[in-house]
């Protein structure tokens, strides 16, 4: 595989929810070993993008590609497979309510391989330190037992059990204080510095984008679009964004309202 | 018009998705069975834990269908025969439909606000996401609890009632025991008890699907939630009038079939 064939690959992408359209015409590659952020305002479809990319959800029109292979033309069992190369840490972490912390970490290793369970045991001790757990304090724990923070870092754990080549985080540090949002910041820079993996974070919060991001891409919602424009409205680094001449991308990354608090009032 | 035709476009829809999520299932079913350790708790859930009310519902059954018959059938002097008309009914239809209106108030709503919350939650992407099939996983363990279980906590629910009817009519009523066993003997055969066995199979079947499908499409919050439980019990109420129309005819006809008059 040659290392400039980018690992994802979005092609002229739309999907819509019933009568409102999400996302149109999207292209976007993920290169091997990048960590790429996506910013955008709440309802642009940055999460219906990440899950676009994981083949979560199907898209109305375009294509997705692993490895330059559309998905499209992989078998499911195949499409099964090569979803266990990403690891996605949710927005609300999505742990399994009725299974322990343990059990949660170690679902992925007993569902997909053969391996014993003192071996399991190991990585799900393992992951669980790298996240800065404790096994012996939190693994018989349910969910709903942990914190915000404590579900994320779980979250990340079971994320990183199958040893993922790519990691997809929806809004990591979302619903945290300062404190722990930077705990996850640090997190998803020593996993990256750990392994040699590939990274695609969303997220409203500019430290994580001035902390993590080597590219960054912003959407703009359609319903602030004319038909012929594009949704991808900024592409580059996080200096390049934060200096952007484009009013939309100056104002979101700097989270100045500008001419929206006239449209408040006209409203 | 338009909104008859658009009510029968839904209704097509609904049971077109039905379909093939119910093949999916079955697909699933014959490939891979469920590991022990994800079966046992839901078997726990729909049987141990639906006992209490299956026999309190069968318990009141076989009092009321006492209670009803009583003053008819001793009009016609033949309150003897009251154990037949109780069984009877009990073993063949009231048992069996009333017990899976219970099970479906208490079972089917119960998976589905269970896989609704599962879904608003992300938890289902994250089963996608972990190589685990949401089918295979989630609905086949719970097909399998309602379709073994459902006909097993009837036969529960005929039980208690049979005993409770018993009971009361002795009692309470006075009838005495031999000629209420003798005709109840007489009038309820293996075919009655069939009949509502296989009735109890399909509404097993019936309301684990149609509660998983629910959970599965569940919109957003806790009003989808809900509205997705509340859909379960009604769709599944009218499966099981359905159901027990259509296999009450069929059954009928089969007994003709099978012993000529």
């Amino acid at each position: 595989m040659s290392n400039d064939q980018p690992i994802i690959e979005l092609r002229g992408v739309s999907k819509r929810f019933g009568t409102q359209p999400v996302l149109r015409d999207i292209s976007l590659d993920v290169h091997r070993g990048e960590t790429l952020v996506v910013i955008g305002e709440s309802g642009c479809g940055k999460s219906v993008t990440l899950k676009l990319m994981m083949d979560l959800m199907k898209p109305d029109a375009g294509e997705l590609r692993w490895d330059g292979r559309p998905v499209r033309s992989m078998s499911t069992r195949e499409i099964t497979r090569e979803r266990l190369r990403f690891g996605y840490l949710f927005q609300s972490a999505a742990l399994f309510d009725s299974l322990t912390v343990f059990e949660n970490v170690a679902f992925g290793l007993r569902q997909n391989t053969t391996m014993p369970e003192d071996r399991v045991r190991d990585i799900v001790r393992a992951r669980l330190r790298d996240v800065g757990l404790e096994a012996g304090v939190v693994a018989e724990k349910k969910p709903a037992q942990l914190s915000g923070g404590m579900r994320k870092r779980v979250g990340l754990a079971r994320a990183l059990a199958l040893d993922p080549e790519v990691i997809l985080y929806d809004e990591p540090t979302t619903g945290l204080d300062p404190i722990m949002s930077d705990v996850i910041n640090e997190l998803i820079l020593q996993t990256r510095a750990r392994r040699p993996v590939t990274s695609i974070v969303i997220t409203h919060d500019m430290i994580t984008v001035r902390k993590v991001a080597t590219r960054i891409v912003m959407f703009e919602p359609l319903s602030r679009l004319r038909p012929d424009e594009p949704q991808l409205i900024f592409e580059g680094s996080a200096a390049d964004a934060f200096d952007s001449p484009d009013p939309r991308v100056a104002q979101f990354v700097r989270g100045e309202a500008g001419e929206r608090l006239q449209e408040l009032a006209a409203a | 018009m338009q909104l008859v035709g658009r009510a029968v476009w839904d209704a097509s829809c609904l049971l077109g998705d039905l379909t093939l999520f119910s093949l999916r299932m079955l697909g699933w079913l014959t490939v891979r069975l469920p590991r022990g350790r994800t079966l046992w708790p839901i078997l726990f859930q729909v049987g141990v834990e639906s006992l209490p009310v299956i026999l309190i519902t069968g318990g009141f059954i076989g009092m009321v269908l006492a209670v009803q018959s009583y003053d008819q059938f001793k009009l016609m002097h033949l309150e003897n025969q009251l154990g037949a008309v109780i069984n009877v009914t009990l073993v063949k239809e009231l048992g069996p439909v009333l017990a899976a209106v219970m099970l479906a108030g208490r079972v089917g709503s119960a998976i589905s606000a269970e896989l609704g919350t599962m879904r608003v939650t992300e938890q289902i992407d994250a089963l996608t996401a972990l190589g685990a099939d949401p089918i295979a996983y989630l609905v086949v363990p719970r097909f399998l609890a309602c379709f073994l279980l459902i006909p097993l906590l009837t036969l529960f629910a005929d039980g208690i009632g049979v005993l409770t009817g018993w009971v009361f009519s002795t009692v309470v009523l006075g009838i005495d025991s031999f000629p209420y066993w003798h005709y109840s003997t007489r009038f309820v055969t293996g075919w009655e008890l069939f009949t509502g066995i296989l009735k109890s199979v399909f509404f097993g079947a019936a309301i684990a699907v149609i509660a998983c499908h629910r959970g599965f499409h569940s919109r957003a919050g806790a009003e989808g939630v809900g509205r997705a439980a509340t859909e379960a019990f009604v769709y599944s109420f009218i499966a099981i009038l359905t159901i027990d129309f259509l296999l009450g005819a069929f059954l009928m006809k089969m007994y003709f079939v099978l012993w000529p008059m």
